[in-house]
Protein backbone atom coordinates (compact mmCIF):
# COMPACT_ATOMS: atom_id res chain seq x y z
CA UNK A 1 0.00 0.00 0.00
CA UNK A 2 1.37 3.33 -1.11
CA UNK A 3 1.71 5.70 1.69
CA UNK A 4 4.39 7.95 0.99
CA UNK A 5 6.78 9.35 4.27
CA UNK A 6 6.54 12.72 3.69
CA UNK A 7 2.99 13.59 4.18
CA UNK A 8 0.75 13.32 7.43
CA UNK A 9 -2.91 11.74 7.66
CA UNK A 10 -5.92 11.60 9.42
CA UNK A 11 -7.74 8.37 10.26
CA UNK A 12 -10.59 10.02 8.33
CA UNK A 13 -8.21 8.69 5.01
CA UNK A 14 -7.24 12.58 4.42
CA UNK A 15 -3.62 13.32 3.49
CA UNK A 16 -1.62 16.43 4.01
CA UNK A 17 0.99 17.95 2.83
CA UNK A 18 3.13 21.11 3.98
CA UNK A 19 4.04 23.78 1.81
CA UNK A 20 6.96 26.09 1.74
CA UNK A 21 4.73 28.43 2.28
CA UNK A 22 2.79 27.57 5.74
CA UNK A 23 -0.29 26.81 4.11
CA UNK A 24 -1.28 22.77 3.34
CA UNK A 25 -3.15 20.62 0.54
CA UNK A 26 -5.30 17.67 1.63
CA UNK A 27 -6.48 14.89 -0.92
CA UNK A 28 -7.42 11.78 -0.10
CA UNK A 29 -5.21 8.53 0.47
CA UNK A 30 -4.45 5.65 -1.76
CA UNK A 31 -6.64 3.16 0.66
CA UNK A 32 -9.36 5.20 1.03
CA UNK A 33 -9.49 5.79 -3.36
CA UNK A 34 -9.72 1.92 -3.50
CA UNK A 35 -12.23 1.63 -0.82
CA UNK A 36 -14.40 3.90 -2.87
CA UNK A 37 -14.25 2.63 -5.80
CA UNK A 38 -14.53 4.66 -9.23
CA UNK A 39 -14.63 8.47 -8.30
CA UNK A 40 -17.51 10.49 -10.03
CA UNK A 41 -18.02 13.60 -8.42
CA UNK A 42 -16.53 15.67 -5.92
CA UNK A 43 -17.86 18.71 -3.84
CA UNK A 44 -14.99 20.80 -2.71
CA UNK A 45 -15.11 23.41 0.14
CA UNK A 46 -15.89 27.08 -0.94
CA UNK A 47 -11.95 29.58 -0.87
CA UNK A 48 -12.71 31.70 2.26
CA UNK A 49 -14.76 29.23 4.42
CA UNK A 50 -13.32 28.66 8.08
CA UNK A 51 -13.04 25.46 8.93
CA UNK A 52 -12.77 23.84 12.59
CA UNK A 53 -10.34 20.80 12.79
CA UNK A 54 -12.31 17.61 12.11
CA UNK A 55 -15.33 19.57 10.37
CA UNK A 56 -17.32 17.98 7.47
CA UNK A 57 -16.44 20.40 4.39
CA UNK A 58 -16.79 18.06 1.12
CA UNK A 59 -17.89 14.72 -0.40
CA UNK A 60 -16.41 12.13 -2.55
CA UNK A 61 -18.99 10.68 -4.56
CA UNK A 62 -18.09 7.35 -6.00
CA UNK A 63 -20.31 4.65 -8.00
CA UNK A 64 -20.82 2.45 -4.75
CA UNK A 65 -20.42 5.11 -2.28
CA UNK A 66 -20.53 8.89 -1.01
CA UNK A 67 -17.70 9.61 1.72
CA UNK A 68 -17.30 12.77 3.50
CA UNK A 69 -14.29 14.75 3.50
CA UNK A 70 -13.08 16.60 6.95
CA UNK A 71 -10.68 19.15 7.87
CA UNK A 72 -7.29 17.84 9.13
CA UNK A 73 -6.92 21.11 10.64
CA UNK A 74 -8.47 24.28 11.63
CA UNK A 75 -8.37 26.89 9.09
CA UNK A 76 -8.95 28.71 6.28
CA UNK A 77 -9.69 27.44 2.85
CA UNK A 78 -7.38 29.19 0.20
CA UNK A 79 -7.49 27.09 -2.98
CA UNK A 80 -10.01 23.96 -4.37
CA UNK A 81 -8.90 21.81 -7.32
CA UNK A 82 -11.52 22.73 -9.89
CA UNK A 83 -9.70 20.30 -12.16
CA UNK A 84 -11.43 17.62 -10.28
CA UNK A 85 -15.01 18.65 -10.88
CA UNK A 86 -14.04 17.55 -15.00
CA UNK A 87 -12.10 15.10 -13.83
CA UNK A 88 -12.39 13.21 -10.67
CA UNK A 89 -10.94 9.99 -11.98
CA UNK A 90 -7.99 11.68 -11.14
CA UNK A 91 -8.21 10.49 -7.98
CA UNK A 92 -7.73 6.85 -8.77
CA UNK A 93 -5.31 6.97 -11.19
CA UNK A 94 -3.03 9.22 -8.08
CA UNK A 95 -4.54 10.06 -5.03
CA UNK A 96 -1.25 11.93 -4.15
CA UNK A 97 -1.37 14.28 -7.23
CA UNK A 98 -5.36 14.61 -7.29
CA UNK A 99 -4.94 17.23 -4.02
CA UNK A 100 -8.72 18.42 -3.38
CA UNK A 101 -8.37 21.60 -1.51
CA UNK A 102 -5.32 24.06 -0.12
CA UNK A 103 -5.81 25.33 3.69
CA UNK A 104 -4.08 27.57 5.74
CA UNK A 105 -4.30 26.52 8.62
CA UNK A 106 -4.77 28.54 12.26
CA UNK A 107 -2.67 26.74 14.51
CA UNK A 108 0.77 24.39 12.79
CA UNK A 109 0.82 22.38 16.10
CA UNK A 110 -2.43 20.56 14.82
CA UNK A 111 -0.47 19.09 12.12
CA UNK A 112 2.61 17.92 13.95
CA UNK A 113 -0.26 15.84 15.78
CA UNK A 114 -1.72 14.60 12.85
CA UNK A 115 -0.26 10.63 11.70
CA UNK A 116 2.68 9.85 10.30
CA UNK A 117 2.95 7.35 7.37
CA UNK A 118 3.88 4.45 9.97
CA UNK A 119 0.81 5.13 11.92
CA UNK A 120 -1.80 5.70 9.42
CA UNK A 121 -0.65 2.61 7.69
CA UNK A 122 -1.76 0.29 10.96
CA UNK A 123 -5.12 2.43 10.70
CA UNK A 124 -5.48 1.70 7.37
CA UNK A 125 -4.53 -2.43 8.15
CA UNK A 126 -7.01 -2.60 10.76
CA UNK A 127 -9.87 -1.31 8.48
CA UNK A 128 -8.99 -4.07 5.69
CA UNK A 129 -8.82 -7.25 8.19
CA UNK B 1 -40.24 -16.92 9.00
CA UNK B 2 -40.24 -13.57 11.46
CA UNK B 3 -38.68 -11.03 9.63
CA UNK B 4 -37.84 -9.22 12.99
CA UNK B 5 -34.09 -9.14 13.49
CA UNK B 6 -33.84 -8.59 17.79
CA UNK B 7 -34.65 -11.13 20.12
CA UNK B 8 -36.65 -11.03 23.35
CA UNK B 9 -33.47 -10.65 24.85
CA UNK B 10 -31.92 -7.74 22.58
CA UNK B 11 -34.98 -5.74 23.29
CA UNK B 12 -34.60 -5.67 26.72
CA UNK B 13 -30.92 -5.35 26.62
CA UNK B 14 -31.85 -2.19 24.50
CA UNK B 15 -34.89 -0.76 26.96
CA UNK B 16 -32.83 -1.13 29.83
CA UNK B 17 -30.20 1.10 27.60
CA UNK B 18 -32.02 4.08 27.49
CA UNK B 19 -33.96 3.44 30.81
CA UNK B 20 -37.35 2.77 29.40
CA UNK B 21 -39.89 0.18 31.12
CA UNK B 22 -41.15 -1.22 27.91
CA UNK B 23 -41.85 -0.70 23.80
CA UNK B 24 -45.33 0.84 25.02
CA UNK B 25 -43.60 3.50 27.27
CA UNK B 26 -41.64 4.33 24.13
CA UNK B 27 -45.18 6.43 22.43
CA UNK B 28 -46.05 7.69 25.60
CA UNK B 29 -46.04 10.87 23.83
CA UNK B 30 -49.27 10.36 21.47
CA UNK B 31 -52.24 11.45 23.20
CA UNK B 32 -54.22 8.44 24.89
CA UNK B 33 -56.91 9.42 22.47
CA UNK B 34 -55.22 8.99 19.43
CA UNK B 35 -53.73 5.37 20.30
CA UNK B 36 -54.60 2.15 18.50
CA UNK B 37 -57.20 0.86 20.53
CA UNK B 38 -59.01 -2.21 20.81
CA UNK B 39 -61.55 -3.53 17.85
CA UNK B 40 -64.18 -4.25 20.08
CA UNK B 41 -66.57 -3.29 17.52
CA UNK B 42 -65.84 -5.15 14.63
CA UNK B 43 -69.19 -6.42 12.64
CA UNK B 44 -69.20 -10.22 11.65
CA UNK B 45 -67.35 -10.95 8.36
CA UNK B 46 -69.40 -10.49 5.01
CA UNK B 47 -68.78 -11.73 2.07
CA UNK B 48 -67.71 -10.11 -1.34
CA UNK B 49 -71.13 -9.60 -2.31
CA UNK B 50 -72.33 -7.96 0.75
CA UNK B 51 -69.57 -5.81 1.29
CA UNK B 52 -69.79 -4.38 -2.26
CA UNK B 53 -73.35 -3.55 -1.90
CA UNK B 54 -73.11 -1.79 1.41
CA UNK B 55 -70.49 -0.12 -0.42
CA UNK B 56 -71.93 1.15 -3.50
CA UNK B 57 -74.66 2.53 -1.02
CA UNK B 58 -72.47 4.28 1.06
CA UNK B 59 -71.24 5.77 -2.08
CA UNK B 60 -74.81 6.77 -3.50
CA UNK B 61 -75.65 8.65 -0.20
CA UNK B 62 -72.26 11.04 -1.48
CA UNK B 63 -74.20 12.12 -4.09
CA UNK B 64 -73.19 13.35 -7.42
CA UNK B 65 -71.89 17.42 -8.05
CA UNK B 66 -71.33 19.15 -10.50
CA UNK B 67 -67.68 20.67 -8.84
CA UNK B 68 -66.27 24.09 -9.25
CA UNK B 69 -64.43 23.89 -6.61
CA UNK B 70 -60.12 23.55 -7.32
CA UNK B 71 -58.17 24.91 -4.38
CA UNK B 72 -55.05 22.73 -5.60
CA UNK B 73 -56.48 19.61 -7.25
CA UNK B 74 -58.44 19.80 -10.70
CA UNK B 75 -61.15 17.67 -12.53
CA UNK B 76 -60.11 17.40 -15.95
CA UNK B 77 -61.23 14.77 -18.44
CA UNK B 78 -59.31 11.47 -18.57
CA UNK B 79 -58.85 9.79 -21.63
CA UNK B 80 -60.15 6.24 -20.69
CA UNK B 81 -57.02 4.42 -21.97
CA UNK B 82 -54.65 6.21 -19.43
CA UNK B 83 -55.70 4.11 -16.32
CA UNK B 84 -56.70 0.86 -18.94
CA UNK B 85 -52.91 1.17 -19.56
CA UNK B 86 -51.46 1.76 -16.07
CA UNK B 87 -53.56 -0.96 -15.02
CA UNK B 88 -52.08 -3.11 -16.66
CA UNK B 89 -50.49 -6.04 -14.37
CA UNK B 90 -46.74 -4.80 -15.62
CA UNK B 91 -47.42 -1.63 -14.06
CA UNK B 92 -50.01 -1.93 -11.60
CA UNK B 93 -47.40 -2.81 -8.49
CA UNK B 94 -48.11 -1.56 -4.82
CA UNK B 95 -44.22 -1.01 -5.28
CA UNK B 96 -42.36 0.28 -7.83
CA UNK B 97 -39.89 -2.20 -8.95
CA UNK B 98 -36.34 -0.71 -10.40
CA UNK B 99 -34.28 -3.67 -10.34
CA UNK B 100 -32.80 -2.91 -13.72
CA UNK B 101 -32.50 -6.67 -14.76
CA UNK B 102 -36.29 -6.93 -14.16
CA UNK B 103 -38.38 -3.93 -14.53
CA UNK B 104 -36.88 -2.20 -18.12
CA UNK B 105 -40.25 -0.86 -19.13
CA UNK B 106 -40.99 0.65 -15.85
CA UNK B 107 -38.07 2.46 -16.13
CA UNK B 108 -38.26 3.43 -19.43
CA UNK B 109 -41.71 4.93 -18.91
CA UNK B 110 -40.20 7.10 -15.50
CA UNK B 111 -37.94 7.96 -17.80
CA UNK B 112 -40.44 9.42 -20.67
CA UNK B 113 -41.94 11.02 -17.37
CA UNK B 114 -39.25 12.35 -16.53
CA UNK B 115 -38.66 13.77 -19.88
CA UNK B 116 -42.20 15.28 -20.45
CA UNK B 117 -41.53 17.05 -16.88
CA UNK B 118 -38.74 18.64 -17.87
CA UNK B 119 -39.66 19.93 -21.17
CA UNK B 120 -42.86 21.09 -19.45
CA UNK B 121 -41.10 22.99 -17.21
CA UNK B 122 -37.97 24.05 -19.35
CA UNK B 123 -35.45 22.40 -16.67
CA UNK B 124 -32.38 20.14 -17.51
CA UNK B 125 -33.83 17.18 -14.67
CA UNK B 126 -36.35 15.38 -13.22
CA UNK B 127 -36.19 13.37 -10.72
CA UNK B 128 -39.15 10.29 -10.92
CA UNK B 129 -41.54 12.01 -8.66
CA UNK B 130 -42.30 12.71 -5.38
CA UNK B 131 -45.56 12.05 -2.34
CA UNK B 132 -47.53 15.17 -3.60
CA UNK B 133 -46.92 18.70 -4.50
CA UNK B 134 -46.88 20.13 -0.64
CA UNK B 135 -44.51 17.82 0.17
CA UNK B 136 -42.62 18.67 -3.24
CA UNK B 137 -42.41 21.79 -2.13
CA UNK B 138 -41.21 21.32 1.25
CA UNK B 139 -38.44 18.90 -0.37
CA UNK B 140 -37.81 21.87 -2.90
CA UNK B 141 -37.20 24.48 -0.11
CA UNK B 142 -34.83 21.79 1.88
CA UNK B 143 -32.66 21.72 -1.22
CA UNK B 144 -32.33 25.75 -1.81
CA UNK B 145 -31.35 25.83 1.22
CA UNK B 146 -28.19 23.33 1.23
CA UNK B 147 -27.69 24.47 -2.47
CA UNK B 148 -27.18 27.92 -0.95
CA UNK B 149 -25.22 26.75 1.56
CA UNK B 150 -25.64 30.48 4.30
CA UNK B 151 -28.91 31.57 4.22
CA UNK B 152 -31.52 29.56 6.01
CA UNK B 153 -34.46 31.71 5.40
CA UNK B 154 -37.05 31.02 2.74
CA UNK B 155 -39.78 33.41 0.97
CA UNK B 156 -42.98 32.28 0.89
CA UNK B 157 -45.86 34.13 -0.37
CA UNK B 158 -49.61 34.15 0.95
CA UNK B 159 -50.31 33.23 -2.09
CA UNK B 160 -49.06 29.79 -2.12
CA UNK B 161 -51.64 27.39 -0.88
CA UNK B 162 -52.36 27.85 2.85
CA UNK B 163 -52.00 23.47 2.65
CA UNK B 164 -48.53 23.75 1.05
CA UNK B 165 -47.46 26.35 3.51
CA UNK B 166 -48.47 24.32 5.88
CA UNK B 167 -46.65 21.11 4.81
CA UNK B 168 -43.75 23.15 4.25
CA UNK B 169 -43.97 24.55 7.93
CA UNK B 170 -43.98 21.12 9.14
CA UNK B 171 -41.66 19.37 7.09
CA UNK B 172 -39.35 22.14 7.59
CA UNK B 173 -39.35 24.14 11.26
CA UNK B 174 -37.34 21.60 13.05
CA UNK B 175 -34.03 21.87 10.76
CA UNK B 176 -33.41 25.53 11.58
CA UNK B 177 -35.12 26.98 8.65
CA UNK B 178 -37.15 29.94 8.84
CA UNK B 179 -39.95 30.79 6.42
CA UNK B 180 -40.51 34.31 5.51
CA UNK B 181 -44.50 34.80 4.69
CA UNK B 182 -44.91 38.04 1.51
CA UNK B 183 -48.15 39.78 1.38
CA UNK B 184 -50.26 39.99 -1.74
CA UNK B 185 -51.08 42.98 -3.72
CA UNK B 186 -54.90 43.75 -2.76
CA UNK B 187 -55.65 45.11 -5.57
CA UNK B 188 -54.19 42.74 -7.95
CA UNK B 189 -54.30 39.45 -6.30
CA UNK B 190 -50.36 38.99 -6.89
CA UNK B 191 -46.99 39.23 -4.89
CA UNK B 192 -47.17 42.51 -3.55
CA UNK B 193 -43.38 43.62 -4.70
CA UNK B 194 -43.37 46.86 -2.22
CA UNK B 195 -43.55 43.85 0.43
CA UNK B 196 -40.29 41.75 -0.93
CA UNK B 197 -38.46 42.02 2.53
CA UNK B 198 -34.40 42.82 2.65
CA UNK B 199 -31.89 40.36 4.03
CA UNK B 200 -30.40 37.60 3.14
CA UNK B 201 -32.57 34.84 1.99
CA UNK B 202 -31.81 31.38 0.41
CA UNK B 203 -34.70 31.24 -1.92
CA UNK B 204 -37.87 32.58 -3.45
CA UNK B 205 -41.01 29.99 -3.94
CA UNK B 206 -43.02 31.41 -6.97
CA UNK B 207 -46.31 29.82 -7.73
CA UNK B 208 -47.96 30.15 -11.19
CA UNK B 209 -50.30 30.71 -10.62
CA UNK B 210 -51.01 31.10 -7.79
CA UNK B 211 -53.76 29.90 -4.76
CA UNK B 212 -55.95 32.34 -6.02
CA UNK B 213 -55.61 31.51 -9.33
CA UNK B 214 -54.03 35.16 -10.30
CA UNK B 215 -50.98 34.63 -12.70
CA UNK B 216 -47.82 35.59 -10.90
CA UNK B 217 -45.15 38.82 -12.46
CA UNK B 218 -42.78 35.82 -12.58
CA UNK B 219 -39.96 37.48 -14.73
CA UNK B 220 -39.99 40.58 -12.28
CA UNK B 221 -39.49 37.99 -8.95
CA UNK B 222 -37.04 35.96 -10.70
CA UNK B 223 -34.54 38.81 -11.40
CA UNK B 224 -35.87 40.51 -7.81
CA UNK B 225 -34.82 37.26 -6.48
CA UNK B 226 -31.10 36.67 -8.57
CA UNK B 227 -30.33 39.84 -8.03
CA UNK B 228 -29.90 38.81 -4.44
CA UNK B 229 -28.55 35.88 -4.55
CA UNK B 230 -31.81 33.47 -3.89
CA UNK B 231 -32.79 30.66 -5.82
CA UNK B 232 -35.83 30.80 -7.18
CA UNK B 233 -37.56 27.97 -6.62
CA UNK B 234 -41.30 28.10 -9.43
CA UNK B 235 -44.34 26.11 -8.11
CA UNK B 236 -46.15 25.97 -11.29
CA UNK B 237 -49.47 24.01 -12.40
CA UNK B 238 -48.59 21.58 -15.12
CA UNK B 239 -51.35 22.38 -17.29
CA UNK B 240 -50.97 25.73 -17.41
CA UNK B 241 -47.36 25.11 -18.41
CA UNK B 242 -48.36 24.43 -21.69
CA UNK B 243 -49.80 27.55 -22.32
CA UNK B 244 -47.10 30.02 -20.11
CA UNK B 245 -43.53 30.06 -20.59
CA UNK B 246 -41.46 27.33 -18.43
CA UNK B 247 -39.84 28.39 -15.44
CA UNK B 248 -36.48 28.09 -16.86
CA UNK B 249 -37.60 30.86 -19.28
CA UNK B 250 -39.00 33.26 -16.25
CA UNK B 251 -36.98 36.58 -16.17
CA UNK B 252 -33.36 36.78 -17.28
CA UNK B 253 -31.64 33.54 -15.74
CA UNK B 254 -34.94 31.35 -15.36
CA UNK B 255 -36.20 29.53 -12.38
CA UNK B 256 -33.69 27.22 -10.09
CA UNK B 257 -35.81 24.41 -9.43
CA UNK B 258 -39.71 23.88 -10.11
CA UNK B 259 -41.99 21.32 -7.98
CA UNK B 260 -45.60 21.16 -8.16
CA UNK B 261 -48.52 18.99 -8.12
CA UNK B 262 -48.68 16.34 -11.07
CA UNK B 263 -52.36 15.36 -10.37
CA UNK B 264 -53.67 17.19 -13.37
CA UNK B 265 -52.11 15.35 -15.24
CA UNK B 266 -54.08 12.46 -15.67
CA UNK B 267 -54.82 11.13 -11.59
CA UNK B 268 -58.66 11.38 -10.71
CA UNK B 269 -59.74 13.55 -7.59
CA UNK B 270 -59.59 11.41 -4.82
CA UNK B 271 -59.58 12.85 -1.23
CA UNK B 272 -56.44 12.90 0.34
CA UNK B 273 -54.55 10.95 -3.09
CA UNK B 274 -52.42 9.50 -4.25
CA UNK B 275 -51.70 11.91 -6.08
CA UNK B 276 -48.01 13.05 -7.23
CA UNK B 277 -45.40 15.73 -6.59
CA UNK B 278 -42.99 16.31 -9.55
CA UNK B 279 -39.56 18.38 -9.10
CA UNK B 280 -37.20 19.23 -12.10
CA UNK B 281 -33.97 21.61 -11.66
CA UNK B 282 -30.46 22.71 -13.43
CA UNK B 283 -28.06 19.87 -14.27
CA UNK B 284 -25.38 21.66 -12.07
CA UNK B 285 -28.31 20.88 -8.75
CA UNK B 286 -29.26 17.52 -9.71
CA UNK B 287 -26.73 16.27 -6.65
CA UNK B 288 -29.23 17.78 -4.51
CA UNK B 289 -32.05 17.08 -6.22
CA UNK B 290 -34.21 14.61 -3.64
CA UNK B 291 -35.85 11.43 -4.81
CA UNK B 292 -35.13 8.56 -7.47
CA UNK B 293 -33.34 9.24 -10.99
CA UNK B 294 -33.67 7.05 -13.81
CA UNK B 295 -31.22 7.52 -16.34
CA UNK B 296 -30.33 5.87 -19.92
CA UNK B 297 -27.38 4.13 -20.03
CA UNK B 298 -25.88 1.29 -22.53
CA UNK B 299 -25.86 -2.33 -21.64
CA UNK B 300 -22.67 -5.12 -21.92
CA UNK B 301 -24.03 -5.24 -25.93
CA UNK B 302 -24.06 -1.81 -26.47
CA UNK B 303 -28.14 -1.91 -26.18
CA UNK B 304 -29.90 1.21 -24.83
CA UNK B 305 -30.73 0.17 -21.48
CA UNK B 306 -32.73 2.33 -18.05
CA UNK B 307 -31.17 2.00 -14.57
CA UNK B 308 -31.42 4.24 -10.78
CA UNK B 309 -28.47 6.77 -11.02
CA UNK B 310 -27.12 8.55 -8.98
CA UNK B 311 -28.07 6.54 -5.79
CA UNK B 312 -25.11 8.15 -3.91
CA UNK B 313 -27.45 11.02 -2.92
CA UNK B 314 -30.08 8.72 -1.67
CA UNK B 315 -30.74 7.23 1.78
CA UNK B 316 -29.92 3.86 1.15
CA UNK B 317 -26.21 4.55 0.65
CA UNK B 318 -25.39 7.98 1.79
CA UNK B 319 -27.98 7.12 5.25
CA UNK B 320 -28.95 10.32 7.52
CA UNK B 321 -26.67 12.45 5.31
CA UNK B 322 -29.25 11.77 2.28
CA UNK B 323 -30.60 14.56 0.31
CA UNK B 324 -34.04 13.35 1.58
CA UNK B 325 -36.00 10.54 3.80
CA UNK B 326 -37.97 10.20 0.63
CA UNK B 327 -36.40 6.88 -1.16
CA UNK B 328 -39.31 6.21 -3.63
CA UNK B 329 -41.80 7.99 -5.84
CA UNK B 330 -45.62 7.91 -6.91
CA UNK B 331 -44.70 5.08 -9.33
CA UNK B 332 -48.31 4.35 -10.46
CA UNK B 333 -49.35 7.93 -10.18
CA UNK B 334 -46.79 9.14 -12.69
CA UNK B 335 -47.52 6.35 -15.27
CA UNK B 336 -50.65 7.81 -15.32
CA UNK B 337 -49.15 11.28 -15.79
CA UNK B 338 -46.38 9.82 -18.47
CA UNK B 339 -49.72 7.70 -20.41
CA UNK B 340 -51.60 11.54 -20.01
CA UNK B 341 -49.49 13.33 -21.64
CA UNK B 342 -48.32 10.58 -24.32
CA UNK B 343 -51.50 10.98 -25.30
CA UNK B 344 -52.79 14.88 -25.12
CA UNK B 345 -49.31 15.77 -26.73
CA UNK B 346 -48.22 18.78 -26.42
CA UNK B 347 -51.22 20.47 -28.44
CA UNK B 348 -53.74 18.20 -26.57
CA UNK B 349 -52.37 20.03 -23.08
CA UNK B 350 -52.47 23.39 -24.26
CA UNK B 351 -56.26 23.05 -26.07
CA UNK B 352 -56.85 21.54 -22.25
CA UNK B 353 -55.48 24.54 -20.68
CA UNK B 354 -57.36 26.75 -23.16
CA UNK B 355 -60.54 25.87 -22.94
CA UNK B 356 -60.42 25.62 -18.76
CA UNK B 357 -59.25 29.53 -19.33
CA UNK B 358 -62.14 30.11 -21.50
CA UNK B 359 -64.71 28.37 -19.05
CA UNK B 360 -63.40 30.07 -15.88
CA UNK B 361 -63.32 33.70 -17.60
CA UNK B 362 -66.92 32.96 -18.81
CA UNK B 363 -67.57 31.69 -15.31
CA UNK B 364 -66.02 34.65 -13.71
CA UNK B 365 -68.41 37.37 -16.42
CA UNK B 366 -71.39 35.29 -15.79
CA UNK B 367 -70.63 35.19 -11.64
CA UNK B 368 -69.54 39.04 -11.09
CA UNK B 369 -72.69 40.19 -13.39
CA UNK B 370 -74.95 39.38 -10.27
CA UNK B 371 -75.86 41.94 -8.00
CA UNK B 372 -73.85 41.11 -4.94
CA UNK B 373 -71.08 39.14 -6.16
CA UNK B 374 -67.48 41.04 -6.88
CA UNK B 375 -64.07 39.44 -8.37
CA UNK B 376 -61.82 41.28 -5.71
CA UNK B 377 -58.65 41.10 -7.38
CA UNK B 378 -57.89 42.84 -11.37
CA UNK B 379 -54.80 40.28 -11.88
CA UNK B 380 -54.78 38.01 -15.21
CA UNK B 381 -55.94 34.60 -14.20
CA UNK B 382 -55.67 30.98 -15.74
CA UNK B 383 -58.60 28.63 -14.51
CA UNK B 384 -59.71 30.01 -10.99
CA UNK B 385 -60.83 32.84 -9.34
CA UNK B 386 -61.65 35.04 -6.51
CA UNK B 387 -65.52 36.48 -5.79
CA UNK B 388 -66.71 38.14 -2.53
CA UNK B 389 -70.36 37.69 -1.92
CA UNK B 390 -72.43 40.29 -0.07
CA UNK B 391 -73.59 37.13 2.23
CA UNK B 392 -71.74 34.82 4.41
CA UNK B 393 -70.59 31.97 1.95
CA UNK B 394 -70.91 28.89 4.02
CA UNK B 395 -74.63 29.34 3.29
CA UNK B 396 -74.40 30.04 0.17
CA UNK B 397 -72.62 26.87 -0.48
CA UNK B 398 -74.70 24.68 1.22
CA UNK B 399 -77.70 26.10 -0.94
CA UNK B 400 -75.75 25.51 -3.61
CA UNK B 401 -74.67 21.89 -2.50
CA UNK B 402 -78.54 21.24 -2.13
CA UNK B 403 -79.02 22.07 -5.95
CA UNK B 404 -76.01 19.75 -6.89
CA UNK B 405 -73.58 21.94 -7.33
CA UNK B 406 -70.26 22.52 -5.10
CA UNK B 407 -69.56 26.27 -5.85
CA UNK B 408 -66.23 26.46 -4.39
CA UNK B 409 -63.20 26.74 -1.99
CA UNK B 410 -64.24 28.90 0.85
CA UNK B 411 -61.17 31.43 1.76
CA UNK B 412 -63.22 32.32 5.05
CA UNK B 413 -60.40 30.33 7.56
CA UNK B 414 -57.39 31.38 5.31
CA UNK B 415 -58.28 34.79 4.23
CA UNK B 416 -59.94 36.60 7.39
CA UNK B 417 -59.42 39.80 5.42
CA UNK B 418 -60.87 39.18 1.98
CA UNK B 419 -64.53 38.77 4.01
CA UNK B 420 -66.82 36.52 2.54
CA UNK B 421 -64.54 35.24 -0.29
CA UNK B 422 -64.54 32.31 -2.66
CA UNK B 423 -62.19 30.45 -4.76
CA UNK B 424 -64.15 29.31 -7.52
CA UNK B 425 -62.67 26.96 -10.96
CA UNK B 426 -63.63 25.88 -13.94
CA UNK B 427 -61.81 23.42 -15.92
CA UNK B 428 -62.27 21.63 -19.61
CA UNK B 429 -64.58 19.59 -18.04
CA UNK B 430 -67.41 22.17 -17.91
CA UNK B 431 -69.68 22.60 -19.93
CA UNK B 432 -71.67 26.35 -21.14
CA UNK B 433 -75.06 24.62 -19.65
CA UNK B 434 -72.97 24.19 -16.48
CA UNK B 435 -71.70 27.40 -16.14
CA UNK B 436 -75.32 28.83 -17.11
CA UNK B 437 -76.66 26.40 -14.47
CA UNK B 438 -74.14 27.45 -11.54
CA UNK B 439 -74.76 30.88 -12.36
CA UNK B 440 -78.49 30.43 -12.07
CA UNK B 441 -78.39 29.08 -9.08
CA UNK B 442 -76.35 31.92 -7.54
CA UNK B 443 -78.11 34.34 -9.07
CA UNK B 444 -81.45 33.08 -6.98
CA UNK B 445 -79.36 32.48 -3.60
CA UNK B 446 -77.86 35.60 -3.76
CA UNK B 447 -80.92 37.66 -4.65
CA UNK B 448 -82.74 35.59 -1.92
CA UNK B 449 -79.94 36.87 0.61
CA UNK B 450 -79.27 40.06 -0.37
CA UNK B 451 -81.05 43.00 -0.67
CA UNK B 452 -79.26 46.23 -2.09
CA UNK B 453 -79.34 49.26 0.46
CA UNK B 454 -83.07 51.05 -0.13
CA UNK B 455 -82.65 54.48 -1.86
CA UNK B 456 -83.09 56.95 0.49
CA UNK B 457 -85.26 59.34 -1.69
CA UNK B 458 -88.82 57.83 -2.14
CA UNK B 459 -90.66 57.43 -4.99
CA UNK B 460 -93.52 60.67 -4.64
Amino acid sequence: MSTPDDLKYTASHEWVRRETDGTITIGITQHAQEMLGDVVFIDNPAPGRKLKQGEECGVIESVKAAADIYAPVSGEIIAANTELSDAPEKVNQDPYAAWMFRLKPDNPAEIDALLDAAAYQKVAAAEKA
Amino acid sequence: MAFIPHTEDDIQAMLAAIGAPDIDSLFDEIPQQLRNAALTQMPPPATEMAVLRLMRERAERDGSYLSFIGAGAYEHHIPAAVWQIAARGEFYSAYTPYQAEASQGTLQTLYEYQTMMASLTGLAVSNASLYDGASALAEAVLMAVRLHKRARRVLLPQTLHPVWRRVVKTIVRNQGIELVTVPYDPQTGHTAFAALPAGEFAALVVPQPNFFGVLEAVDELTDWAHQRDMLVIAAPNPTALALLRPPAAWGRSGADIAAGEGQPLGVPLAGGGPYLGFMTCREAHVRQMPGRIVGRTVDSAGQPGYTLTLQAREQHIRRSKATSNICTNQGLAATAATIYMALLGPAGLAQVARASHANALQLRDALTGIGGVAAPFSGSIFHEFVIQVQTPVAPVLQALQAQGILGGCSLVNDYKELGQALLVCATETKTAADIERYAENMARIIGRRFRPAPCAIKPA
